[in-house]
C-alpha cells in the first residue's frame, strides 16, 4: 500500500541578523526599509507560500566586549512590521518571533489578537525562550530568568495567553443598535489566571479574533524544547533539514504527540533551508561556492572560531590551519547574544572534531568554518531543487521548509518563478490558496477545544 | 484675517466616536471596529481633509469601569492599527497611544521606530500613564496604589527619556556596508544609552536603526500640573482641555512657565481638545446630541469642552482660542462618520477660506510628507553624534 502524497508547506524567512545575507551583493537592498519587507512578502504570496517569517533578537550581539559589526545589524519590531504587511498581502500568513521571557501575557495576547483581527486571521507566533541576563539589561526587570525556568515560564505564558484568547466567544459582539446591546454578555473578556509565574485577572479587551488563537510555532532544540513543542505547538521550526537528521528529528517530535492526546498531523515540521538556483546544477554549485565565501569572509571565519574557542584568535591566519590551543573552558565570555554559542555543548570535543575534519579534508580555518556553519541548502537547477524538496518531504524528513534567501529583498523571486511551478505541476504544492487563515494553509484546523466555553 | 498663522488640526479617533451612544447611530459601523477596513476608511478620510494627524486612543484594558452591555467594549492595539493603516495612506501623521506605566520602553521604542519606517516618517506617539488598579491586575506586577500621581508622571518622563535615547542610539550614518573591511555597521556610531532611574534601567542600543524622522513627535494629554510638567520637559505636543479662552490663556502660561523651569529651547506645540457635534444649524447639532444623550441615558460629558454648533461657529471658537496661544486643535468627533466628515470637509473649508488652513501637505526636503514637517519641526541630530567641527 503506497503512502498518500504529502502536500508541501513553504514559508519565507526574511533574512535576519546573521551572516546569511550577502549585503555586499549589488542586488542587496535595504534590510530595514518597509519596501524590502513588502517585496519579500508579496513574492511569497504570489508563490502561494503558507507564511512570512520574522526572527527576533532583543539585544545587539557583542564579541570581545564590542558590538558585532560584520553581519547585518538592526531589525524592525516584529508586531509592527507584520501589521503593515497585512496591508500589502491578502492571504499570506504573518508569523513573528516573540520571546516569552521578556514580555507579559496580557500585552502579547493583545498584540496577537489585534494582529489576527487586522490581518483577517493570518497571525502566527514563534515562541522563543531566550532567557539571558545580557538581553535582560534592556528591560525593566533586568536580571531575568534562570535557564531551567525558561520553558516553565513559556508554558505558563502560553496558558495565560490561551486564557485571554478564550475569554471572548465568537458571538460576544452583538452590536445590536436597535436593542442597544453591544456586548452580548456582560462578562465577556473576564479572566483570572494564577500559577508560579503569573497572577493576573481582569478583563481582556480584544474580542475573539478570526483564528481565536494565533498559530503557535516553536524553535528550540533541547529536550525541554521538543517536549514543549509536542505539548503546545502547531508547527516547529528546526535546523534539522537533511535526510537522516531530518528523519530522526521528525520521528522524534511526532512520536511525542500521542502523550498529549494529539495526532501526527497536528504538528507541522519545518526546517530552515537556504537555496541557490542555477541554470544547471553545475552553474548552481559554482554560484553557491561564491556565495559561501561571501557569507564567511576571512574576518567572519576568525570571529566564528572565536565563538567556539572562547578566546581572541585575531592573530591566526584564516587561510591557515586551525588553532592548536583548546577552547577556554567555562562561561563563554567572548560572544554574547548568540543562540549558536549554546550549540557547542562541549567546545573542547567540538574543536577536536573540527581539527580531525580539517586535516582529513585538508581544509583551512576559513574552509572549515564554511563547512561546519553551512545549513540545509538546496543547490541546483529548478528541477533538481523541486525534486529534492519533494523527496525530503515524502521521505518524512519534514513537512516542508522555511526558506531563507541570501539576498534582501529579491532573493526569493527566482525560486517563486521557477521552482514553485514545478512543485505545483507535480501536485505537491497548492496552485492557489484554498482557505483564508494561516490555520487553513497549514491544515491544522481550529486549536480551540474550549471554543464555546469561556475559560474564566 | 490674513497674516495670521495657519492652524493645526488633528482628529482623535475613538471607536464610533466620543459619544457613548454614537455606535447606535444609523450610519455607524459598530460591528466593524475590529477590522482593518474600518480604520483605513477613517484615516483616509482624515487624510482627504488634509489633517495634520490622527490619534488613536488606547489603554491596556477597560480600567476600573463597570460591565455595561450598552457601551462599545474592546479595542485593538493602537500601534498595530496605525501600522496596518500606514501603507494605505501617504501623508497624514499617525499617532497611536502607549501606556508608560506597564509596558517596556525598549519594546515601544522599536515599535514606534518601525511605525516610522512603515509610514515613511509619519509616526508620532501619545504617551499616557495608567493608575487604574483594574489594568494593573492585568500585569500582576505592581500595585499602582503605591505610586503617587507625581511618581506616575515622573516615571513617564523617564520612559520618554528612554525611548528618545533609544531612537538616538543609532546615529543616522551607522550603516556603512564597508566591503573593504567587511563591516556592515560602524560600531562607533552605535551607543549604549545606559539609562538608570529609580524605577528601571535600560542598556541599549536599540535593535532598530534610527527612525526616518530621527525623533518621533511625542504628545501628552494634560489636565493638571504634573502632566503640564511632563509635557514641558519631554513632549513636542501637549493636548490640553481649556473650558474657554481665559482657561486657555491660563494653561498656555502655566506650560510656558514649566518650559522655562525645564530650560527647554523649543516649547511644545499646544493643541486644545474639543468634543464636537457639527451640523448645518446649531439647533440640529444640539438636538442630535440630546437624542444621543437620551439613548445613552446620561448627558455626554467629557474632560474636554463639548461643542455643539455649525462649522462656522466652531471656526470662531478655534480662532479665539488661537489668540490665547493655542497652536492647534485635536477635535474629537462626537459620532463617526457624521462629525468626522464635518471636520474633514466643512471645518477645514471654513478655515481655509479664512486663510487659516493649508490646501496641501507640506513636503520636507526629501519631497515627502513627514509628521515633523507638517508640524513645522526640524529634524534633530542624534544627541550622541559627534558635532563635526
Ligand atoms: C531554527 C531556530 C530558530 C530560532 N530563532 C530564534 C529567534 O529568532 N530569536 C530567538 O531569540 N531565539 C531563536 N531561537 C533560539 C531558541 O528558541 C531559544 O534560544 C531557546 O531558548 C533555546 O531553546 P533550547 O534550549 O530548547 O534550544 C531559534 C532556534 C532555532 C532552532
Amino acid at each position: 500500500m503506497s503512502k498518500p502524497v504529502k502536500h508541501i508547506h513553504l514559508a519565507a524567512h526574511f533574512p535576519g541578523v546573521n551572516n546569511t545575507t550577502v549585503w555586499s551583493d549589488p542586488e542587496a537592498g535595504s534590510h530595514i526599509e518597509f519596501g524590502s519587507f513588502a517585496h519579500l512578502a508579496r513574492t511569497a504570496e504570489r508563490a502561494k507560500f503558507d507564511f512570512f517569517f520574522l526572527a527576533e533578537g532583543l539585544r545587539l550581539r557583542e564579541q570581545g566586549g564590542e558590538i558585532y559589526d560584520l553581519d547585518v545589524v538592526g531589525r524592525p519590531d516584529t508586531f509592527t512590521v507584520l501589521a503593515a504587511l497585512a496591508a500589502v498581502t491578502e492571504r499570506l500568513g504573518l508569523t513573528g518571533t516573540i520571546n516569552s521571557t521578556f514580555n507579559e501575557p496580557y500585552e502579547v495576547a493583545r498584540q496577537f489578537a489585534s494582529l489576527d483581527h487586522l490581518s483577517g486571521g493570518r497571525a502566527g507566533w514563534n515562541v522563543v525562550t531566550s532567557w539571558d541576563a545580557f538581553t535582560g539589561e534592556n528591560f525593566r526587570r533586568g536580571g531575568y530568568l534562570p535557564q531551567e525556568q525558561r520553558y516553565e515560564r513559556a508554558r505558563a505564558f502560553l496558558s495565560a495567553s490561551a486564557t485571554l484568547f478564550d475569554s471572548w466567544r465568537g458571538d460576544d459582539i452583538a452590536a445590536d443598535a436597535g436593542r442597544g446591546v453591544f456586548a452580548g454578555d456582560p462578562h465577556a473578556g473576564g479572566f483570572a489566571y494564577r500559577d508560579a509565574h503569573f497572577d493576573i485577572e481582569g478583563h481582556f479587551d480584544v474580542p475573539r479574533s478570526p483564528q481565536g488563537r494565533p498559530v503557535i510555532l516553536q524553535a528550540g532544540d533541547s529536550e525541554e524544547g521538543r517536549e514543549f513543542a509536542a505539548a503546545t505547538a502547531d508547527a516547529i521550526f528546526t535546523r534539522h533539514g537533511t535526510l537522516e537528521a531530518g528523519q530522526a528529528f521528525y520521528a522524534d517530535v511526532k512520536g511525542r504527540l500521542a502523550r498529549y492526546g494529539r495526532t501526527r498531523d497536528q504538528l507541522v515540521v519545518l526546517p530552515a533551508a537556504t537555496f541557490v538556483v542555477g541554470d544547471t546544477d553545475a552553474d548552481a554549485h559554482e554560484k553557491a561556492a561564491v556565495i559561501r565565501r561571501k557569507q564567511v569572509s576571512a574576518q567572519t571565519a576568525i570571529k566564528f572560531a572565536e565563538q567556539l574557542w572562547n578566546r581572541d584568535l585575531s592573530g591566526y591566519d584564516p587561510e591557515g590551519p586551525l588553532p592548536e590551543v583548546d577552547p577556554l573552558p567555562g562561561e563563554n565570555t567572548i560572544s554574547r547574544g548568540r543562540a549558536s554559542v549554546r550549540l557547542y555543548r562541549d567546545p573542547v570535543a567540538t574543536a577536536r572534531e573540527w581539527r580531525e575534519l580539517a586535516s582529513a579534508r585538508n581544509l583551512s580555518l576559513r574552509e572549515l568554518i564554511i563547512e561546519v556553519t553551512g545549513r540545509q541548502t538546496f543547490i541546483g537547477s529548478a528541477a533538481t531543487i523541486a525534486e529534492e524538496i519533494n523527496h525530503l518531504v515524502q521521505q518524512d524528513a519534514s513537512d516542508g521548509f522555511i526558506l531563507v534567501p541570501h539576498v534582501t529583498p529579491g532573493g526569493l523571486d527566482e525560486f517563486a518563478d521557477t521552482v514553485v511551478p514545478l512543485l505545483q505541476e507535480r501536485g505537491v504544492f497548492r496552485s492557489d490558496y484554498e482557505g483564508v487563515t494561516l490555520r487553513d494553509h497549514l491544515g491544522i484546523g481550529s486549536s480551540l477545544p474550549g471554543n464555546l466555553e469561556r475559560s474564566a | 484675517m490674513t497674516g495670521k498663522p495657519e492652524l493645526h488640526l488633528a482628529t482623535a479617533l475613538e471607536a464610533t466616536g466620543w459619544h457613548p451612544a454614537s455606535w447606535r447611530e444609523p450610519r455607524a459601523r459598530p460591528g466593524e471596529i475590529f477590522t482593518a477596513a474600518y480604520w483605513t476608511d477613517l484615516v483616509r478620510e482624515a487624510e482627504k481633509g488634509l489633517l495634520d494627524f490622527v490619534t488613536i486612543e488606547d489603554s491596556l484594558g477597560p480600567g476600573d469601569g463597570i460591565e455595561r452591555t450598552d457601551r462599545v467594549r474592546g479595542r485593538l492595539d493602537s500601534v498595530l492599527i496605525a501600522s496596518r493603516v500606514a501603507p494605505s495612506t501617504t501623508e497624514i501623521g499617525l499617532v497611536p497611544t502607549v501606556v508608560a506605566t506597564h509596558t517596556e520602553p525598549f519594546h515601544l521604542s522599536k515599535a514606534l521606530a518601525t511605525l516610522d519606517y512603515v509610514s515613511q516618517g509619519r509616526a508620532g506617539v501619545r504617551v499616557r500613564v495608567d493608575g487604574s488598579a483594574g489594568n494593573a491586575a492585568h500585569f500582576g506586577r505592581r500595585d499602582p496604589a503605591t505610586l503617587t500621581r507625581e511618581e506616575l508622571f515622573a516615571e513617564a518622563a523617564d520612559y520618554v527619556e528612554v525611548i528618545r535615547r533609544l531612537w538616538d542610539s543609532w546615529e543616522d550614518e551607522a550603516e556603512i556596508r564597508d566591503v573593504a573591511t567587511g563591516r556592515f555597521v560602524d560600531r562607533e556610531k552605535l551607543h549604549y544609552i545606559d539609562f538608570e532611574g529609580p524605577w528601571f534601567g535600560v542598556k541599549g542600543p536599540s535593535i532598530t536603526p534610527r527612525p526616518p524622522q530621527g525623533q518621533l513627535p511625542v504628545a501628552v494629554l494634560a489636565h493638571a500640573t504634573a502632566a503640564y510638567r511632563l509635557a514641558a520637559r519631554s513632549a513636542d505636543l501637549v493636548f490640553v482641555t481649556p473650558r474657554d479662552e481665559r482657561d486657555a490663556a491660563r494653561i498656555v502660561s502655566e506650560i510656558g512657565a514649566e518650559s522655562d523651569v525645564a530650560g527647554r529651547e523649543n516649547r511644545p506645540g499646544i493643541f486644545a481638545d474639543l468634543v464636537v457635534f457639527l451640523d448645518e444649524t446649531e439647533r440640529a447639532a444640539v438636538d442630535r446630541k440630546a437624542r444621543l444623550d437620551e439613548l445613552a441615558g446620561e448627558t455626554c460629558d467629557s474632560d474636554a469642552a463639548v461643542f455643539t454648533g455649525t462649522a462656522g461657529q466652531l471656526a470662531e471658537v478655534l480662532t479665539g482660542l488661537a489668540e490665547q496661544g493655542i497652536t492647534g486643535f485635536r477635535l474629537r468627533p462626537g459620532a463617526i462618520p457624521h462629525d468626522l466628515l464635518a471636520i474633514t470637509t466643512k471645518v477645514t473649508a471654513v478655515l481655509r477660506e479664512a486663510g487659516r488652513y493649508r490646501s496641501r501637505y507640506a513636503l520636507d526636503s526629501e519631497q515627502r510628507t513627514t509628521l515633523r514637517g507638517t508640524l513645522g519641526l526640524g529634524r534633530p541630530a542624534s544627541r550622541y553624534a559627534e558635532v563635526a567641527s
